[in-house]
């Protein structure tokens, strides 16, 4: 089963990176922008054989490895 | 005083720890990420740095589940000193034996230069021998030294007395370096006995590299 990870850093947490590619936007003329955030994605392939025990495994994995509770947080997807 | 000097795959900085501290005075045994167990008599564990595990998911987050670092958890809750350099402060974080995390540096520079920093308090078993207010400048090697912890956990630190560095310029005035929360350089755990800090004191040993504040910093850390 495909569980995929989205993780950020928290709101409110300065993400330089994006802040970064926000202003690069804004020098090659893009308007508007008014923000960029870059996370990353973890894509688990797990071998669980219903979505609700994928995804508790997933949220363990992500609290106990994957995620830094203290600046990240994270979304979660499961594919059937 | 008997030292174990842990090293991971990617770490970088043990050969020059062993070096500084042997200097400094200490009996220093190497031990990989493999054991399972700290050696018998040991005094001080001290976690350098480097690029564990090549930095990925985030800096330390590989390292932490290491055999080793089972041992080194244990070591820490019976009360055993535990020192971090760079990585090893980072590793540290992520282990939960210090409070907070670190990002990328505000200005997505890799920092590599001399820096000075402030003792802001020796009321611990690792800076006794320095002065509140005393300078040391020693290298700064690093792209993910921008401390941070949440406003309550900040003010838990300032007054439990667990910042122990702070950046500084050459006078002794706070200085931003990396977007550290308060400038923060080093800080101890609530117990006393987990030490992390950013900057290298093992690679100011010597006069001839240009500073010796780092030989400073570790005797005083080995006397405890």
């Amino acid at each position: 089963m495909k569980v995929t990870l989205n993780v950020f850093l928290k709101e409110g947490i300065l993400d330089p990176q994006g802040k970064a590619t926000a202003h690069a936007l804004e020098v090659m003329g893009f308007e508007g922008v008014n923000g960029v955030r870059i996370g990353k994605q973890i894509v688990l392939d797990l071998a669980c054989s219903d979505e609700v025990s994928a995804r508790a495994e997933a949220e363990k994995m992500a609290s106990d490895l994957l995620v830094n509770g203290v600046i990240e947080e994270y979304t979660i997807e499961v594919a059937a | 005083m008997r030292v174990a000097v842990l090293h991971f795959l990617g770490t970088n900085c043990e050969r020059d720890t062993h070096y500084a501290l042997q200097k400094a005075g200490a009996k220093v045994q190497m031990l990989a990420h493999t054991e399972a167990q700290l050696p018998q008599k040991c005094d001080l564990v001290v976690i350098p740095g480097g690029f564990s595990y090549g930095d990925y998911l985030r800096c330390g987050a590989i390292a932490r589940v290491a055999p080793i670092m089972e041992a080194v958890s244990r070591f820490a809750d019976q009360g055993g000193r535990v020192l971090g350099i760079c990585n090893g402060f980072q590793i540290l974080l992520e282990a939960g034996l210090l409070p907070g995390a670190m990002r990328r540096n505000a200005n997505l520079h890799f920092i590599s230069r001399y820096q000075p920093m402030r003792v802001v308090s020796n009321d611990n078993r690792f800076l006794g021998k320095l002065d509140e207010g005393q300078i040391l400048t020693v290298p700064l090697a690093h792209a993910e030294g921008n401390y941070y912890i949440d406003e309550p956990g900040y003010k838990a630190l300032q007054q439990n007395n667990q910042i122990l560095l702070t950046y500084c310029d050459a006078t002794g005035a706070p200085m931003g370096v990396n977007g550290a929360v308060g400038d923060i350089a080093g800080i101890r755990n609530e117990a006393g006995n987990v030490f992390g800090l950013m900057p290298h004191p093992e690679r100011a040993v010597d006069a001839i590299t240009g500073s010796t504040d780092g030989l400073t910093l570790l005797k005083s850390v080995l006397e405890g």
